[in-house]
């Protein structure tokens, strides 16, 4: 108590005596409701430890190591890194590039299209996005190889064409860097239009209009309302097409040829013959990559939560 | 080489030397591609052990004990004689005809795809010294039989419990580079790697000269862009040996430089280092002349009206085999052993190559299959890809075998022909 007697704040909150009248406050109920959003997010934290922090803290254990897979000890090797870099750098921009190409031209090709089933699809849509889909439901291996098929330098497309004269007789697709550039495209367009689709179906239409009554033309609209609001789509397309790309590993072994070689076949070979650790180092190197690029590309575009509205 | 081993030979005799390949390796190569590699890598990298070597000490095996009465065998798909019975089930004649005979059931598992994935699925538990519940697998010599030999995962087999091998084994199979003494191992099967052509295109391509020979051939500037090679690291270093005149079995890491720069010399003739899809390239006229499996270019021909062929080359061509060999941890290694040796017996042998048409082990099992009262298929018993001629054994040659050190060094440097 203090000399006035009348108690400070202090002390009337250490004596648990209420001080707006009715019980004191009970804090169980509190502390569990604070818990909620951990408990939900538990699965999710539970998953990303198990799956991937703890494979990653493994695989890069495993890049410091030196032998193959069976004699691998661990030694602190961290030319696995540097040897690589320097071996591989050009297959490491190739796919960049390649990825690069491929992301532009599935956005060119996938916006459009998402734009007219999102505003003009009207009552069809669901039947829309299911034929978008329908090619993807048959294996991406089979489809692929397909292409070989038909694109084959006597096949039933170059072939007829070069009988009628209109092509060289040496003419190719196949064994080319724009056979794997186009399959790619082929093979990721869904994972660009179903993105940019989400964020263009959810824009209100009312907002348009509001555009509209302000005297935009189309292409004002367009430009200030539409298409910063499907940005995070984009983004999302973005990550969703251009990661896997620069990754794959099926396009170029089935179309490419002689200098199209990615750094997924480099890393995939490396584990097929047993060399774990430069493997392991490749694979942690693109990563590295991949998640300094994808940061650098979201502060880029000026929206710093653009990975969470994308999320959304 | 003889004369009748240039000509080109019969689709039919070709049938089966390599044609599981197709099935079997290219299912495992891409599966899962589209996760990526980031992914694929990481899963890898979780899933293997990064121990040391560890030999999990010596088992010490009873080979005169009793067999146990059952034995689990682990081999690649559609790699064994089978037919429908009564009931309409599949079975396997020769297994059944063992059991019989016997007394021990066989627990028969088609389930290794493919060397590389099947070691880095049982490496674990071998470095461990645990069973893998398998008393029997077959691994194809190269890198990975290799490193199971100097892991030490394999046991060691009682030579005196393999009267059938002795006496019935063909010298092709005995005694291999890779395995002195077959110390490990007892070949199941075996193929060869060869070239394998599109006549309409040679002719086109190289009119003065329309049939291919040789292995310079591959060489030959006519074929720009024509030409395909296989992208590893077992056939193509290997077959670059052979054609700067190397046998692969005594090459020195001089040579392998010279074999990379041979091949490196070639690049810019090749259309690609195919995998799988080398045959779907040569059917479909990307290529006029590639390595290749003769058995792939059988089935090629069965469904195609362009009739490919396959040259075994004078220079040399490669013989692989799989084999069959004990892993440590082993349960019935006695039931192991009488299972190995049992299909060298001719008459079994004999119902099991009339499926499988590769290389058979038995030469004895020739007479059987030609016989007009046994199983009277002349066209599999004359092949000299199933039953090679003693001149033809001579030009065949098995992969360069590796220690450890090497294997990277090979790796180094013949990757960077392949894959630029």
């Amino acid at each position: 108590m203090s000399t006035s007697g009348v108690p400070s704040v202090d002390e009337i909150v250490k004596s648990g005596i209420p001080v707006f009248g009715g019980e004191p406050v009970r804090r169980k109920p509190n502390r569990r409701k604070k818990a909620v959003p951990y408990g939900l997010a538990s699965s999710g934290v539970l998953w990303l430890l198990v799956f991937f922090v703890l494979p990653s803290f493994y695989m890069l254990y495993v890049s410091l190591s030196s032998g193959l897979l069976g004699t691998q000890q661990f030694t602190w090797q961290w030319s696995n890194y540097t040897s690589q870099i320097t071996e591989f750098q050009s297959q490491l921009i190739r796919s960049l590039y390649y990825a690069t190409v491929v992301t532009a031209l599935t956005l060119v090709v996938a916006y459009p299209l998402a734009y007219w089933i999102a505003f003009y699809g009207g009552r069809r849509k669901n039947t829309y996005l299911l034929l978008l889909l329908l090619p993807f439901f048959v294996s991406f291996i089979i489809r692929t190889v397909e292409w070989s098929f038909i694109l084959a330098d006597n096949g039933f497309v170059l072939g007829t064409l070069k009988n009628w004269g209109l092509l060289p007789k040496s003419f190719k697709v196949l064994s080319t860097a724009t056979a794997v550039i186009a399959g790619m495209a082929y093979n990721f367009l869904p994972f660009t239009a179903l993105p940019v689709y989400v964020a263009l179906e959810r824009i209100d239409p009312k907002l348009l209009e509001a555009g509209k009554d302000l005297y935009a033309n189309p292409a004002t609209v367009f430009r200030k309302v539409i298409w910063p609001l499907s940005l995070p789509g984009v983004f999302a397309a973005f990550l969703l097409t251009f990661v896997p790309a620069v990754g794959d590993y099926v396009n170029s072994a089935l179309l490419g040829g002689l200098h199209t070689t990615m750094i997924g076949q480099i890393i995939q070979s490396r584990y097929l013959n047993l060399d774990y650790p430069r493997g392991a180092a490749l694979s942690f190197l693109l990563m590295a990559v991949l998640l300094i690029g994808g940061i650098a590309y979201a502060k880029a575009l000026g929206t710093e939560d653009v990975l969470e509205t994308a999320a959304r | 080489m003889t004369e009748r081993d240039q000509q080109p030979v019969d689709p039919a005799l070709l049938r089966g030397l390599t044609q599981r390949r197709l099935s079997r390796r290219d299912v495992f190569k891409y599966a899962g591609a589209g996760a990526g590699a980031l992914s694929l890598s990481s899963i890898l990298a979780a899933c293997s052990s990064g121990g040391t070597s560890s030999s999990s000490g010596t088992q010490a095996i009873d080979w005169n004990a009793k067999p146990n009465g059952i034995v689990h065998f682990a081999n690649w798909p559609l790699y064994i004689d089978k037919e429908k019975n009564a009931q309409g089930q599949i079975v396997h004649p020769s297994l059944e005809q063992f059991t019989k005979d016997t007394n021990i059931k066989v627990d028969y598992r088609e389930v290794i795809q493919a060397n590389e994935s099947y070691f880095g699925q049982i490496q674990p538990q071998l470095a461990a010294g645990d069973s893998i519940g398998e008393d029997i697998i077959v691994i194809t010599n190269g890198q990975i039989l290799t490193r199971l030999m100097q892991l030490k995962y394999l046991v060691p087999l009682p030579k005196d419990k393999r009267p059938n091998f002795d006496q019935y084994g063909g010298p092709a199979i005995k005694n291999p580079a890779y395995d002195p003494g077959n110390q490990y191992t007892m070949a199941w099967q075996s193929g060869i790697t060869g070239i394998a052509w599109d006549p309409a295109q040679v002719a086109q391509l190289r009119p003065s000269n329309p049939t291919i020979t040789s292995i310079n051939d591959l060489w030959d500037p006519a074929f720009k862009g024509k030409v395909g090679m296989f992208g590893d690291t077992a056939d193509l270093p290997n077959t670059g040996l052979l054609a700067i005149g190397v046998k692969p079995e005594e090459s020195t890491p001089d040579d392998w430089q010279k074999a990379a720069d041979h091949l490196t010399a070639q690049k810019p003739l090749v259309r690609q280092y195919y995998e799988q899809n080398y045959i779907n390239a040569l059917s479909n006229g990307d290529t006029a002349v590639t390595m290749g499996w003769s058995g792939d270019i059988f089935q090629t021909n069965l469904g195609n009206p362009t009739q490919l062929k396959f040259t075994v080359p004078p220079e040399g061509a490669l013989i692989w085999t799989d084999n069959m060999c004990i892993p440590i941890g082993v349960q019935n290694p006695v039931d192991a052993i009488m299972m190995m040796d049992y299909v060298y017996k001719p008459e079994i042998q004999a119902m099991i190559e009339d499926y499988n048409n590769y290389i058979c082990p038995v030469p004895a099992a020739q007479a059987i299959i030609a016989d007009p009262k046994g199983i009277n298929d002349p066209t599999v018993a004359n092949s000299p890809l199933v039953f090679p001629t003693a001149s033809m054994v001579k030009n065949l040659h098995t992969y360069r075998v590796l220690t450890d050190a090497e294997t990277t060094q090979w790796n180094d440097i013949f990757q960077p022909v392949y894959q630029s």
